[in-house]
């Protein structure tokens, strides 16, 4: 690990302006992703900023009727909340999908969403890897590519988001709360914060530099019944090879709404809005889940060792919405 | 490229000016030292000019820590983990280092009663929190029942792992108490009844390569009764 100064923020804007003038800092939230780069020297600040410690760690109640959720809220905390255990269900099923208990004590709301990429090569510092180390190259397209993006990746880069959290709260249209080093505030949706790869893959988000987040506020849940699921290699702390976040809503055999997201598919949790006023007012039937599949997979392609995610996408979806359709329209 | 490592704290204690591996300053300094006995004072600048570009200096910080009831002072490189802290600058061995990175829950320590991986944060930022380690939850002759229930259920072979199971059980103890939810728990709405299935999903930050797993769930599941 590089040597880096260290301190505490007091205030939300301080953080910001601490981050801004000092070109190579970082905030340090739970650290749990942070401190395991820092240490295999993909992440090298010269200086943290710890936001422990600014008053970010409530959840409330808003006047529309959804939840603000402070950037410093455990996923634990989030995950064990009745209010979105009652009312947003797939976002506690995604939390704790997510990592271990020990882990979810730690890591924050925040530092969630900016989680970096499990990418093999990505956490190897031997090789060329245009996230970490821009114009050095791609060694995954041609490379083992097992959990890297059949979707909306660029030949620059075709890692995938491992985020859970993040799945669900794009199916629910979250917002992202920031403050900047002038103090300005300003909010961003969720569907407009992470960035697909592009030729700036080492740009994971839309955050400007020094920008600090300090909540994510879910809209009132839409209706339906909410199902998170989580396809892995094994039953518990993995990340996913492909993840569902589901909000279906149905009057008889008919779909009435729906609104999907996935994860492990790209750079970023995928939504496709085409796919879900497919589903809009169709029967409750494979055809119509096939349909949604095409809109979801536009495009799509694998590289290789990747190939299978196509499909089982395709399964998953179909499994996930029927699961969704039949199930008895109380809550998740 | 230049491997310094908060991971070998004890290097740290080693150095008389605090730094924290063989650094650079180390070698140089090692360099003056020979120049000024007359023997190769070329070789500090041959090695400069080989050298990457120069890394931020150590930053030494003072750090009170609350451990097992105990305020313990120290000044410690601003890299080292809490994990670190206890084992090479506390001398307490209990908390394990396995992976390192956050993946075997070894180094379990409880954060005013949480359960965390110790490897996966600075000491410094803990700083006026209540820290358990498993040397705090009992003694050998006042063992814990949670460390009396993994003796009476076998559940360990080698052991290495048994600190941070125990420290992170009692964790998962309180959190179940709680009332929080786990993937497996069927209805998110209802407090949920800590059954096998239920132990094990809480429990699978923990690794145990010697695969004590059914007797680990035996002792937990023991507690957990005992509880109730």
């Amino acid at each position: 690990m590089k040597a880096f100064s260290y301190e505490r923020a007091s205030s939300p804007q301080g953080a910001a302006s601490a981050a801004a003038s000092h070109p190579n800092a970082k905030f340090i939230a739970g650290g749990t992703n942070l401190l395991d780069l820092m240490k295999v020297e993909v992440e090298t600040p010269n200086h943290l900023i710890d936001v422990n410690r600014l008053k970010l760690d409530a959840i409330t109640d808003t006047p529309e009727g959804g939840l603000s959720v402070g950037a410093l809220v455990r996923n634990s905390d989030l995950a064990a909340d009745p209010r979105v255990r009652n009312r947003y269900g797939v976002l506690s099923r995604a939390l704790l999908a997510g990592a271990s208990g020990q882990l979810r004590n730690k890591a924050t709301t925040g530092g969630n969403l900016l989680q970096r990429t499990r990418c093999y090569y990505f956490y190897d510092v031997t090789k060329p890897c245009n996230k970490r180390e821009p114009g050095s190259g791609c060694s995954a397209i041609d490379g083992f590519n097992r959990i890297h993006a059949v979707v909306g990746a660029s030949p620059k880069c075709i890692a995938t988001h491992p985020s859970d959290m993040a799945v669900a709260m794009l199916a629910l249209g979250a917002s992202v709360q920031t403050v900047s080093p002038d103090g300005s505030a300003r909010t961003i949706p969720i569907a407009a914060f992470h960035r697909l790869p592009g030729n700036t893959p080492e740009r994971d988000t839309n955050l400007e530099p020094g920008e600090l987040i300090t909540s994510v506020t879910l809209p009132p849940p839409p209706p339906g019944v909410q199902v998170y699921r989580k396809v892995r290699d094994r039953a518990s702390y993995a990340f996913a090879v492909v993840s569902v976040a589901a909000i279906v809503d149905r009057r008889g055999g008919a779909i009435t709404s729906a609104r999907l997201a996935f994860g492990g598919l790209a750079h970023k949790p995928w939504r496709v809005p085409a796919a879900e006023q497919a589903l809009a007012g169709a029967p409750a039937a494979t055809a119509s889940y096939n349909a949604a599949a095409d809109l979801v997979l536009a495009g799509a392609r694998g590289y290789g060792f990747n190939d299978f995610k196509i499909p089982l996408t395709r399964r998953t979806l179909a499994s996930v919405v029927g699961e969704a359709a039949q199930a008895p329209p109380a809550r998740a | 490229m230049a491997r310094r490592s908060a991971t070998r704290p004890a290097v740290v204690e080693r150095q008389a000016d605090g730094s924290p591996a063989p650094t650079r300053r180390g070698v140089l300094g090692a360099g003056a030292a020979l120049g000024a006995s007359g023997l190769v004072a070329p070789a500090v600048g041959t090695a400069q000019q080989n050298s990457e570009p120069a890394d931020p200096p150590p930053s030494m910080l003072p750090v009170r820590l609350s451990l097992n009831g105990e305020v313990r002072a120290l000044t410690l490189d601003s890299r080292t983990t809490l994990l670190d802290a206890l084992r090479e600058h506390l001398k307490l061995f209990g908390a394990k280092k396995g992976c390192d990175h956050g993946q075997c829950g070894a180094c379990t320590v409880l954060i005013d009663g949480r359960r965390i991986n110790s490897c996966l944060t600075l000491a410094v930022m803990h700083e006026g929190q209540a820290i358990t380690s498993v040397e705090g939850l009992g003694s050998p002759e006042h063992l814990h029942p949670m460390q009396a229930a993994f003796l009476e259920h076998d559940g360990f072979q080698c052991g290495y792992c048994t600190p941070g199971q125990i420290c992170s059980a009692v964790g998962m103890l309180e959190e179940s108490r709680a009332g929080w939810p786990s993937l497996v728990t069927a209805d998110l709405t209802a407090a949920p009844a800590l059954d096998d299935a239920e132990i094990r999903e809480r429990m699978s930050g923990n690794i145990c390569r010697c695969a004590a797993y059914p007797n680990i769930r035996a002792a937990i599941g023991a507690v957990a009764g005992r509880a109730a």
